[in-house]
């Protein structure tokens, strides 16, 4: 199917079934429950599970594939924002030409900066990257504030010029609002079910068809030739070069590639809600990018969004719940033991979700090198043994090395 | 004049004169060895061939071009091909892929950014790794990760790789180093075969005096850095420089 072997076809069938009943399998408690509070369902939430899987999928083209850990991917996802904004702006309320920009900008960004970066490898590239982007940062913050909107950041305004939608903002007093040819992405509609809601968001939809397609590009890129040389960069980059072939193009490449999924990511944000600011570009989201693809599996396919899952669920689940919620929850137990118990819970909860993601990815690291994904097929293996042999298990590993 | 041409190749590390006056000359289709005591400086002048090393002075010509100046890859396009002292192949990947590499590498040149059809679809690429694997006798471990391989199967692959691009200079950095005897005669064996079958030149560097003595058509003796002899097999185990120099060393 779609010019992919078996296995892939279903692996994209899955994350397509998976994405497009979101808002169902998110939404698994009914309302007014206790457990409603672990309900994932709604727009917003939703539409940064999406947009932070491409985010991540790009970054493991880069990292996942030839090794070069890069430091400073927010500043590609910031300057995709920007451009988006700028085009809702000056052009357009329609999402498609934002994003278009975010990902040609991004793009041009990635290839001024991975030229000089790439010059390095290892810890020194690393850091080559994280200097560039705390650079765009402290820019974007101060001397660049005409484009950034330095502090406050870039926002609409009422007298934007919107060279194609002239006549539409004459008509209402309001700011427009992003759409794709008129479909709003902030609308949703909901389905009632019982005592069950399910919120159906066009933004979300629109956001989630970007990240199938990035995906399915992200399959083909693992599968081809080029994804080919790129592992062996990773793998031994000497053997490559006394093998005739020019390392640097194709590492430029794949930073090139990766920092459009970046901007991609970053024009989605911005056409989600569309204002942008230079925070977008502080190291610690390109860290956060770092872990989403180390906790769900490097250089695996579906390990990245697993992870941009997992951590942007902690975020905003985890963290909302407080000691009030916990009281509620071992009410039933006697008074001394139900303090004693909230008391031990309340720091990996609420502000605390940081140390409860620290431990697990310290878990994941030391346990399960290889992620998520490593996890999901070692429970596999165990549903399996007695079936196959375990030969002609390892030796369909050696060759589908990223799954 | 022969395919590869040194003339007054120097070569110092800080104090230390790894290569002085180094003059080499290796005919079309032949087999020639270069022996010499450890730090003799074999290896140093085997980088001033490939671009891993600039020398200090002196000229490098391949098939009447320079090869100084030129980067690894750009090199390896000109038609030299190289065996490392240490193995190095991707660990990572599958042997077949290993072997794939080198393929793609002949047929598309330093860089192509081929990123949407799937490896597979490459028909005469598979097909040509699969046969070079054949003739190597690894056919059968083609599915597996190469860093799993024997020593002796690593090597046989590198070669393999080198052979691939259909190289006209193969340079083999003391490609039976750390072996048992039947895997060196294995390799010796591989290289004869490899000799038989094709026009390649073949620069050997090797401590093992069997496999010299079985595959080498000329032999150069390099001491502290600069030939002392250059002569045939015949010539070089009764020279009594060359026993001075080496081979009483070694006994
Ligand atoms: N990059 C380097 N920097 C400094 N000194 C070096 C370097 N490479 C080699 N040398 C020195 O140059 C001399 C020649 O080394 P080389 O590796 O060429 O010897 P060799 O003949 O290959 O020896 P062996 O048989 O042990 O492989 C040695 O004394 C070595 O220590
Ligand atoms: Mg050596």
């Amino acid at each position: 199917m779609l010019g992919l072997q078996k296995k892939d076809a279903s692996l994209l069938l899955l994350v397509f079934a998976l994405t497009m009943l979101a808002p169902f399998i998110l939404n698994p408690f009914p309302e007014g429950s206790g457990w409603a509070q672990f309900n994932a369902g709604y727009p917003d939430l939703m539409q940064r599970f999406v947009i932070f899987g491409i985010f991540a999928i790009g970054f493991n083209i880069l990292f996942g594939l030839t090794g070069y850990l890069s430091f400073g991917h927010a500043a590609f996802l910031g300057v995709g924002s920007y451009s988006a904004v700028w085009m809702f702006k000056l052009l357009s309320m329609n999402v498609i030409p934002a994003i278009a920009l975010a990902v040609i900008t991004s793009g041009l960004f990635a290839l001024l900066i991975g030229f000089i970066s790439l010059r390095r490898s290892g810890i020194y590239f690393s850091i080559l990257t994280l200097a560039f982007a705390q650079m765009s940062f402290a820019l974007a913050y101060s001397v660049l504030t005409p484009i950034t909107g330095g502090e406050t950041g870039l926002q609409l305004a009422l007298d934007d010029p919107r060279i194609l939608d002239s006549i539409s903002a004459a008509a209402g007093g309001n700011i427009p609002v992003p759409s794709l040819f008129g479909i709003e992405m902030r609308d949703s509609s909901e389905w009632s079910v019982g005592s069950w809601v399910f919120t159906f968001n066009n933004g979300y939809y629109f956001a989630a068809f970007i990240m199938l397609c990035s995906f399915y590009l992200s399959i083909r890129i693992f599968r081809s030739p080029f994804g080919l040389m790129l592992r062996a960069v990773k793998s031994n980059q000497q053997r490559l070069n006394y093998t005739g072939l020019n390392t640097r193009p194709y590492t430029l490449a794949a930073f090139v590639i990766s920092g459009m999924y970046a901007g991609l990511a970053g024009g989605l944000m911005a056409a989600m809600d569309p204002l942008a600011g230079a925070e977008r570009m502080f190291w610690t989201a390109s860290g956060e990018v770092v872990l989403m693809t180390i906790l769900g599996g490097v250089g695996t396919l579906i390990g990245p969004v697993l992870g941009a899952g997992m951590i942007k669920y902690m975020e905003n689940i985890l963290s909302k719940i407080n000691s009030d919620i916990l009281h509620t929850w071992f009410a039933f137990l006697p008074d001394g033991l139900e303090d004693f118990i909230v008391t031990i819970i309340y720091p990996f909860i609420g502000k605390g979700w940081h140390l409860t993601l620290g431990l697990l990815f310290m878990m994941v690291v030391i346990f399960l090198p290889g992620g998520l994904v490593e996890g999901g097929q070692k429970i596999a293996k165990l549903f399996k043994r007695g079936k196959k042999d375990d030969d002609g298990a390892k030796a369909a590993d050696a060759t589908t090395p990223a799954e | 004049m022969g395919i590869l041409d040194v003339k007054n190749v120097n070569k110092r590390f800080g104090g230390l004169q790894a290569l002085g006056d180094v003059n080499l000359n290796v005919a079309e289709n032949s087999v020639h060895a270069i022996i010499g005591p450890n730090g003799a400086g074999k290896s140093t002048l085997l980088n001033c061939l490939v671009g891993k090393l600039i020398p200090d002075t002196g000229s490098v010509m391949f098939d009447g071009q320079s090869v100084l100046g030129r980067k690894p890859f750009e090199i390896n396009q000109m038609g030299i091909s190289r065996v490392f002292q240490t193995p190095e192949i991707f660990g990572d990947l599958s042997v077949l892929e290993n072997m794939m590499i080198p393929c793609f590498a002949k047929r598309d040149g330093a860089f192509e950014l081929n990123a949407i059809s799937s490896v597979g679809s490459q028909t005469d690429i598979v097909e040509r790794a699969e046969q070079m694997l054949e003739e190597m006798n690894m056919a059968d471990k083609r599915h597996m990760h190469a860093a799993a391989l024997s020593r002796g199967d690593k090597r046989r692959l590198e070669i393999g790789m080198c052979l691939s691009q259909e190289p006209r200079l193969l340079l083999l950095d003391e490609p039976t180093a750390g072996m048992a005897r039947a895997d060196t005669n294995n390799t010796i064996d591989l290289l004869k075969q490899i000799k038989e079958e094709r026009d390649i030149t073949i620069a050997i560097i090797e401590h093992d005096m069997h496999v010299v003595f079985s595959l080498a058509e000329r032999i150069t003796v390099l001491a502290q850095g600069t030939p002392l002899v250059e002569d045939t097999p015949e010539n070089i185990k009764g020279h009594p420089k060359v026993r001075e120099a080496y081979l009483g060393e070694s006994a």
